[in-house]
């Protein structure tokens, strides 16, 4: 909970921060191919409103928990500025599309984000300073290459990815008095499941061992200080039944682990990303 | 031990097989239209209460909750016979990555329908017949585009039903399941095309994945379900 204390600290100091860094209008002008402008600005507004009419008494609690997911937004959506800003220095021709591609989907996540929570009457957090080498403002953190090592920022990557599905799973219950919001967050999340899929096929390609798109037990698949990423993941009971073998069927311990991922709490997810903000 | 698993695996598929033959078997008995399956487009009984009654071969999904989940595990049931198929008669120059992938995410898609099927219980639909016709398994850009359909698909009904459900354990289940499709689907897309992994036609300038409502995931996978389903007392 310390991290939302520290976002709402810098917002006190500093209202102007986002508006200066990262407005809403430079947002949308970096979108490339982005057809529907219009629906992009008005849609988050009218849920937000909308949400307020009819759920006013949980709309505090709402917006907490949109306040969480844009946190984590801010940090993937920094991140991707920054590594797909490196160009060919850091990122390979052949995958610089797909990273452009996530890059601009975790900002129109932000985007969005910010308006569904304003639209709902509550305060968007300002976006806190980020230290990508986990180096809590060090710089000199374990990931120090993030931006220059190729590896280390898939590394970081997948580790970020895989935490945001976690994340908003987490969350699934905490927003389904309101449809529109938890349809919202449902299709963020599935999103994010798209990017870690591509991101551990990149670095399974690369050689990294247990990484297949999908995650097999509590494999880290070689990405050293992420254990907390992964921790649980090697869970092969659902709602009380086993998977493994389910029904007299071969089904292995790493297929039933990996048929299903598995929520993180917020604190567990705060703890994971807290080396990464100032 | 990879040799003692693939021998395990391949006994499982053979005995999924031919469980889906004797339980074909067992309808046209039951059902007494030898001959006479396509044009009924049907199977066997449907839900009512707590008994199977005959109600001209139209599976009842059922409603609330137990209707939603029903609706799962019969996308379910038709992501894991196709990838039974697909695994069992693989697409000619099929690699060896590839062959695992499928292999992998058979696997999940069984995992799915028997976790269903169990927490269904008695509320359990029957198994569904599927119609492959208009797939040809031989071929990888059939196989793999029917397999990016099947993934889209069932993110985007997925996505859709949250809304629908009444229980949080539900809904959590469902999200545990949800983006393990988009996993496999991120992945077929870019076996097809690289770098088409969360394209423009699934995730729009929001950042937002697509979501279906149970009509219109219906409409869609209706062309693979030979067996009809009655979604009318599902919660919309």
């Amino acid at each position: 909970m310390n991290l939302l204390n520290i976002i709402t600290e810098i917002e006190k100091k500093d209202p102007e921060v986002y508006d200066r860094i990262n407005d809403r209008r430079s947002a949308l002008k970096n979108f490339t191919g982005f057809a529907s402008k219009v629906a992009a600005v008005s849609m988050p507004f009218m849920l937000g409103s909308m949400f307020k009419k009819a759920y006013g008494q949980t709309t505090t609690s709402i917006v907490s928990v949109l306040n969480y997911a844009l946190t984590l937004e801010y940090l993937e959506s920094e991140f991707y500025i920054a590594g797909v800003a490196r160009g060919a220095a850091l990122i390979p021709a052949a995958n610089l599309p797909a990273f452009t591609t996530i890059r601009d989907h975790e900002v129109a996540h932000v985007a969005f984000l910010r308006a569904a929570i304003t639209g709902a009457g509550g305060t968007p957090v300002a976006k806190p300073a980020f230290d990508f080498t986990a180096g809590n403002g060090n710089n000199m953190g374990p990931y120090a290459d993030v931006f220059t090592n190729y590896a280390t920022f898939l590394a970081v990557a997948q580790a970020f990815e895989d935490t945001g599905v976690r994340a908003y799973k987490g969350q699934a219950g905490a927003v389904m008095s309101n449809k529109d919001v938890l349809t919202a967050a449902l299709r963020i999340h599935s999103v994010e499941a798209r990017h870690a899929a591509h991101v551990r096929r990149l670095r399974k390609e690369r050689g990294a061992t247990n990484n297949d798109p999908w995650i097999t037990g509590n494999n880290a698949g070689g990405i050293p200080g992420v254990a907390a990423v992964y921790a649980g993941e090697e869970t092969v009971t659902q709602a009380g039944i086993t998977i493994t073998n389910i029904n007299g069927l071969a089904i292995s311990v790493d297929a039933a682990t990996e048929a299903f991922d598995e929520p993180l709490t917020t604190a567990q997810v705060l703890a994971i990303v807290d080396p990464f903000i100032v | 031990m990879e040799i003692i698993n693939r021998k395990t695996k391949e006994l499982s598929l053979a005995r999924e097989i031919e469980h889906s033959q004797v339980s074909r078997r067992k309808f046209l008995r039951t059902a007494g239209i030898f001959g006479m399956a396509a044009t009924v487009a049907g199977a066997g009984c449907s839900r009512s209460g707590d008994d199977f009654v005959d109600n001209g071969g139209v599976v009842d999904l059922g409603s609330g909750d137990f209707g939603i989940l029903n609706y799962a595990y019969a996308l379910e049931q038709l992501e894991a016979a196709f990838y039974i198929q697909a695994t069992a008669t693989p697409f000619s120059g099929i690699t060896a990555a590839e062959t695992g992938y499928l292999q992998d995410i058979r696997d999940h898609e069984i995992a799915h329908r028997e976790f269903f099927k169990n927490a269904l219980g008695t509320n359990a639909i029957k198994a569904l017949e599927v119609d492959f016709s208009t797939i040809n398994f031989g071929n990888r850009d059939s196989v793999l585009g029917t397999a990016k359909a099947f993934e889209d698909l069932g993110v985007s009904a997925y996505n859709g039903a949250g809304r629908l459900l009444v229980s949080g354990d539900y809904l959590l289940i469902a999200g545990k399941i949800v983006s393990v499709e988009a996993r496999h689907a991120a992945l077929i897309r870019d076996l097809i095309t690289p770098n088409s992994f969360a394209a423009s036609d699934v995730v729009d300038g929001m950042g937002l994945d697509v979501s279906r409502t149970p009509p219109q995931v219906l409409a869609i996978a209706k062309t693979y379900i030979k067996t009809q389903l009655d979604a009318s007392k599902l919660p919309a």
